[in-house]
């Protein structure tokens, strides 16, 4: 029974839509992109600009629908990129002209 | 400090709803009656760290609670055990 609760879609401990899925536990391999983006999220540790605890904040943050679409690195770069945004560590200029130059 | 065997209830606090809010205790325990099980240790508060703020240290508890309780299912006997920071107990 699902508590009618203002929790936050993260916080889905013992929500009933949530316990009928069976879990993949297969192992898998990383990809080349998965590693690239533990290698950013390392630096931007080892240089003080952002925490892992942040990187958690991050995701959490993410809108319901786009958490349960993104693979998990992919939280982590959508994360990253907003903490570093709000930090002022990129701009959106930046980010927008990093993008377009590919 | 709370020593074992003490029995607390966990805050029906919601600060998810008064802002950006990092909280590492479950919804579905905010308000119920549990048992401290034992000290953890003592850690930065996460809830500060998430957002890059000073943390003080904060006392971490394994804090068990009847499952039936909780979930509204399972059989007498079933237990949750969970780890709970101090600011989110009071004595029950």
């Amino acid at each position: 029974m699902d508590k009618d609760a203002p929790r936050n879609h993260h916080d889905l401990g013992g929500i009933s839509k949530f316990m009928c899925e069976a879990v993949d536990t297969t192992p898998h391999t990383l990809t080349d992109f998965d590693k690239q983006v533990d290698a950013v999220r390392g630096i931007l540790g080892a240089k003080g600009i952002m925490t892992v605890d942040e990187l958690r904040r991050g995701i959490e943050s993410i809108p319901e629908a786009e958490y349960h679409r993104l693979s998990y690195y992919r939280r982590w770069v959508r994360s990253m990129t907003s903490i570093l945004l709000q930090k002022g560590v990129i701009t959106e200029t930046e980010l927008r002209a990093a993008l377009e130059s590919g | 400090m709370f020593a074992p065997g003490t029995a607390v209830r966990v805050k029906n606090d919601w600060p998810e709803t008064r802002g950006p809010a990092h909280v590492r205790t479950p919804h579905y325990l905010r308000g119920m009656q549990g048992t401290v099980v034992r000290h953890l240790g003592t850690f930065p508060n996460p809830e500060d760290l998430a957002f890059a703020r000073p943390a003080p240290m904060r006392a971490l508890y394994h804090v068990r609670f009847a499952q039936p309780a909780v979930w509204q299912e399972g059989r007498s006997g079933d237990e949750l055990q969970v780890e709970l920071y101090e600011h989110w107990l009071e004595p029950a």
